[in-house]
């Protein structure tokens, strides 16, 4: 049984690379274009783990990564944040908010590949 | 029969006595074992408040008037309770600034006044006179009385036609050579008297204990105690009315207050009373002892005043004994010969006391205050660089103590017979009243003035002089009678006793109030109204501030000196070996070895000055001083006069003031410009944040899709195109997003260049709908455009405009409704302007949202999703361009009914801005 991951992004085109690179390492995705969905999806989908953007309409990353851990239900699914906004301060923020890693665009694929793999396979 | 020879031979023994006890004391001191370092000697010395007035005066009093004599004894009494608040803070004032008289002490509050110092002297001499004269009257009645034993007479009314014939001037001349042996032996730098002090603290001894013998005898020798005199004085009809205090006091209660507080102030302000509470002073801690062992004092010399006197009065039924003699001629009347001599003695002791201290005091201010001020000024003498000028110091003040006590004698002979003991006292006193404001004002008002003690002092002095000292005279017979009956020159307003009005008092309730009327209300209004210097500035706050006070203080001096200039100036008036000890003292208290490792600084100045002061008073000494630091280059009366100036002072603060509230003004400039900075920083790093976020979007796609293209090398060809457009797509967008920030930023630098010509907008439009023709193709939108003929040509960037154009159009045809896209571009002008709509058929943008879209990376979608395609730049960067020209671009829309973008271009001050640049 593969491990499901869900994929939290408004840019089409990260949606689209990172469903591919998931796809290519094996897991089971399901993808969404802002916070609510994402939130939606956790519950039905119940992924294993989340690549979550910060920057998203509706409910930003934190915001759902926090929901998320306030939830017992959702407390072991893994969370990678995905942001554009490089900062230390950010980085800070994204892990006090529950975040297992905190991954800056643009990345190395082969480095976020192997931090899934990492938290999903210990 | 007591023979003349008896009388003089036991009074000049006792005055012997005193003089080697003031030996004695002198040679304790220079041994360095001071017998007067003492709490007792200090509180007796005190006592020298009790003179023959108290010893003969006031049984007088008592004779007439009942408890009417208690006052003068009540003040001094209720005064002591001040006395440790008061009295302490002006000796500690006194000896940080070495003080050296009363005089000297006003003078040195008010910025060294040699004016004021001046002025206190002379009212002080012509107030204490009247006292003095009242003493050689007592000496010289009771010595005549005294001679006629056991006969009980009055001398004669009149006095002897001759001075020669006149006992009285023989005691004045006898009390002037004791008080010129006590007093002026040798010049001390701190004007101290040790031996004097101890000679008055046995002198008040000796007439304590002859009151007391008196008392005890008449009341325990001639009748049986207390009782038995009492009720037997209450038999008498003569005698009665005197033991009823429910009669009210004699003058009634005004005068009663009258009298309380001048007594208070006498017992602190007279020259021989601040010449032994405070120059005389050794230590404070012996006020303590004095606080209780004085009214002690008063109380012992007073407890047989009313007994002497209803005694005298029962003795000598038929008034023809004067009261103001009882304590002689009641022991006489008993043929009491010794105990008759004692109580001469006690009376002589008292008024010795009295006219030696007091009239060192005053000498000490004629000397420093007086001569010394006007030899000194006078540049004929050059006194200041005599060699020596301790003898001259010395034979001023002997000089000064013969003419004081002359002048009391021709008192005497002037205005003597007219008044008793009491009332010639209470002159003296209501003129040592006027010193009050000036010195209690000074010890605790900073805002004292110079100029306000001054006023206030003479207007005090010349109200005293009419109501008090000019009736002396007239009733002497020295001035015409209906000056005091009419008033001058007939004004019956100006009647000295009865000043504007003002009648039903006793002449010293009615001078008091007026001259501390005048005194009080001109020296606080002509203060209030004044500027202080910076001389009296530091003065006050030297007085008032004293307790506050521990390091060196401050010093007016700004040039300086050298050493040795200094070392002989003080040579000069205190002789060189004082001088050399003084110094020697100085460099060690301050760690030196010897006085020529001393640095002239205003430190030293200072001390020099101090050392003088001790001498010849503050106000002598600065200018003394003054005559070897002028000699500096700095000049330092120059600095002095330009820093006197106390409208310069005051200036100065203000613009210190005025330089404060710009200060003020300014730091809430830098405060408010420093959150503009903050404010402009925080959105310069979310400008750079949001640049960030939005550089490293598309640039994860292409190097992402770029890797993945790279490790996977067999990707079908479908998949590969479409991550190579993706790829592109985001390179591009990458391109156009660097352009436009860099246009933006260049726009908001004011660093571009505007190519301005003459165009018509007409043919912008219509340009722009071409380069955007395949977009509407693309979208199938349907363009209208509705053109006004005849618009102005502009001056204004072709290419700039363009860019507004194509920007709007893009926007709007991205946002036509899906279906039936329509967008109408209208030109026309209106008013002086020229106006461009862009509207669409689209999904409209709420209100909210209207300026929002304006604002960098801010896009607006309808719905989240779908997030429109575009850098967040474009219509900002279209605003900046429209304002340039001074127009506006905005928007107006609903939700659901499209929008219109709309510009304005003003036509003229379009123009007229380029003309402007062109040029």
């Amino acid at each position: 049984m593969n491990k499901r991951i869900l994929i939290a992004d408004d840019e089409p085109n990260i949606v689209t690379l990172l469903e591919f690179l998931m796809q290519q390492s094996g897991y089971d995705i399901r993808s969404a274009s802002n916070g609510e969905d994402a939130l939606r999806a956790v519950s039905e989908y119940h992924p294993h783990l989340v690549l979550l953007d910060v920057m998203m309409p509706l409910r930003n990353g934190y915001e759902v990564c926090q929901t998320m851990r306030e939830s017992p239900e959702f407390d072991d699914v893994k969370i990678i944040m995905l942001t554009a906004k490089g900062r230390e301060a950010e980085m800070a923020k994204g892990l006090a908010s529950g975040a297992d890693a905190y991954v800056t665009k643009p990345f190395a694929t082969k480095e976020l590949v192997e931090t899934v793999k990492r938290l999903l396979e210990p | 029969m007591l023979q003349g020879w008896v009388v003089v031979l036991v009074s000049f023994t006792y005055l012997g006595l005193l003089f080697a006890i003031a030996y004695f004391g002198d040679r304790r001191a220079d041994q360095g074992r001071s017998i007067i370092a003492n709490p007792y000697i200090y509180a007796l010395s005190l006592a020298v408040y009790a003179t023959a007035w108290t010893f003969y005066g006031s049984v007088g009093r008592a004779a007439s008037d009942g408890i009417g004599f208690l006052p003068i004894y009540l003040g001094p009494t209720l005064v002591i309770i001040l006395w440790w608040m008061i009295l302490r803070k002006i000796v500690r004032i006194s000896k940080t600034n070495r003080i050296t008289s009363l005089a000297d002490f006003i003078a040195s509050r008010y910025g060294k006044s040699a004016a004021l110092a001046g002025l206190v002297t002379v009212i002080l001499v012509l107030g204490i006179v009247p006292y003095i004269s009242l003493q050689l009257k007592a000496v010289s009645t009771s010595f005549t009385i005294l001679l006629q034993y056991p006969e009980v007479a009055m001398p004669a009314q009149r006095a002897p036609e001759t001075m020669l014939q006149d006992t009285a001037f023989y005691v004045a001349l006898t009390l002037a050579a004791f008080t010129i042996a006590f007093g002026t032996r040798h010049l001390d730098a701190s004007e101290r008297h040790e031996g004097l002090v101890a000679a008055i603290a046995f002198e008040s001894v000796v007439k304590l204990l002859a009151f007391l013998a008196v008392g005890l005898f008449v009341t325990f020798g001639m009748y049986h105690g207390f009782g038995d005199l009492f009720s037997r004085g209450f038999d008498e009809p003569a005698v009665a009315p005197l033991l009823s205090p429910l009669e009210g006091p004699a003058g009634g209660y005004a005068s009663w207050v009258w009298l309380t507080i001048l007594s208070m102030l006498a017992v602190m302000f007279l020259p021989r009373q601040f010449q032994v509470a405070v120059i005389e002073n050794v230590d404070e801690k012996h006020l303590r002892t004095a606080v209780w062992l004085f009214p002690l004092y008063m109380l012992a010399i007073n407890i047989f005043v009313l007994p002497i006197a209803v005694g005298g009065l029962m003795r000598f039924p038929d008034a023809a004994v004067d009261g103001d003699t009882f304590v002689l001629t009641l022991p006489m009347a008993e043929k009491q010969q010794a105990l008759a001599l004692f109580a001469f003695i006690g009376g002589l002791s008292a008024a010795t006391g009295m006219v030696i201290v007091e009239t060192i005091a005053l000498s000490t201010m004629v000397c420093n205050d007086l001569v010394m001020p006007a030899l000194l000024r006078m540049k004929r003498f050059r006194l200041a660089e005599h060699e020596n000028l301790s003898h001259l110091l010395l034979s001023i003040r002997r000089y000064a103590i013969v003419i004081i006590i002359l002048l009391g004698y021709g008192y005497f002979r002037l205005a003597g017979e007219a008044y008793a003991l009491v009332s010639i006292g209470l002159i003296s006193f209501a003129a040592v009243a006027q010193f009050a404001p000036a010195i209690l004002g000074g010890i605790y008002w900073k805002g004292a003035t110079r100029a306000g003690a001054l006023s206030g002092l003479s207007a005090g002095f010349v109200v005293w002089a009419y109501t008090l000292l000019l009736p002396a005279f007239a009733r002497s017979g020295w001035l015409p009678e209906p000056f005091l009956t009419e008033g001058p020159f007939g004004i019956t307003l100006l009647k000295p006793l009865e000043l504007f009005g003002l009648t039903g008092l006793d002449q010293i309730t009615h001078a008091m109030i007026w001259s501390m009327l005048a005194n009080v209300g001109i020296y606080v209004g002509v203060s209030l109204r004044g500027h202080q210097s910076v001389i009296e500035q530091t003065q006050a706050s030297l007085f008032v501030d004293i307790f506050k006070q521990t390091s060196e203080l401050a010093s007016p001096w700004r040039g300086t000196a050298s050493v040795g200039e200094l070392q002989g100036l003080v040579a000069r008036f205190l002789g060189p070996a004082r001088a050399a000890d003084a110094f020697r003292q100085y460099a060690r208290d301050r760690g030196l070895k010897s006085a020529e490792d001393l640095n002239a600084d205003p430190g030293l100045v200072r001390f020099a000055e101090i050392q003088l002061a001790g001498a010849i008073g503050a106000s002598s000494a600065r200018v003394v001083v003054s005559s070897v630091v002028q000699e500096e280059p700095l000049g330092i009366a120059e600095v002095m006069n330009i820093l006197d100036e106390a409208s310069q002072v005051i200036a100065y603060s203000r613009q210190l003031e005025s330089k404060s509230r710009e200060l003020e003004a300014a730091t809430a400039e830098l405060r408010a410009a420093n959150e503009r900075l903050k404010e402009l920083d925080r959105m310069k790093n979310d400008f750079i944040s949001t640049v960030s976020h939005e550089l490293r979007t598309p640039l994860t796609s292409i190097r992402a899709f770029s890797e993945i293209l790279h490790a996977n090398p067999g990707l079908d060809r479908e998949q590969r195109s479409r991550f190579l457009s993706i790829i592109i797509k985001e390179s591009e967008r990458l391109t156009r997003l660097i352009a436009q920030v860099l246009d933006l930023a260049k726009i908001e630098s004011g660093q571009v260049e505007w190519h301005n010509s003459e165009l018509g907008m007409q043919e912008v439009i219509e340009d722009a709908l071409t380069a955007t023709s395949q977009l509407f193709k693309e979208k199938a939108v349907r363009v209208a455009t509705r053109i006004e003929p005849g618009v102005p040509r502009i001056n204004a960037d072709r290419d700039r405009l363009m860019q507004v154009m194509i920007n709007l159009l893009s926007n709007a045809v991205k946002f036509s409704d899906k279906e039936q896209g329509l967008v109408q571009v209208t030109l026309r002008t209106l008013g002086d302007t020229l106006r461009v709509d862009v509207h669409d058929n689209g999904i409209g943008i709420s209100p909210e949202n209207h300026e929002v879209i304006f604002e960098k990376f801010r896009q607006v979608g309808d719905t989240m999703t779908d997030r429109p395609q575009g850098t967040g730049l474009g219509l900002p960067i279209c605003r900046q361009i429209i304002n340039h020209y001074g127009g506006a671009l905005w928007v107006e829309s609903r939700l659901g009914e499209g929008a219109t973008f709309s510009f304005t271009l003003p036509l003229e001050r379009a123009s007229a801005r380029v003309s402007k640049v062109a040029s």
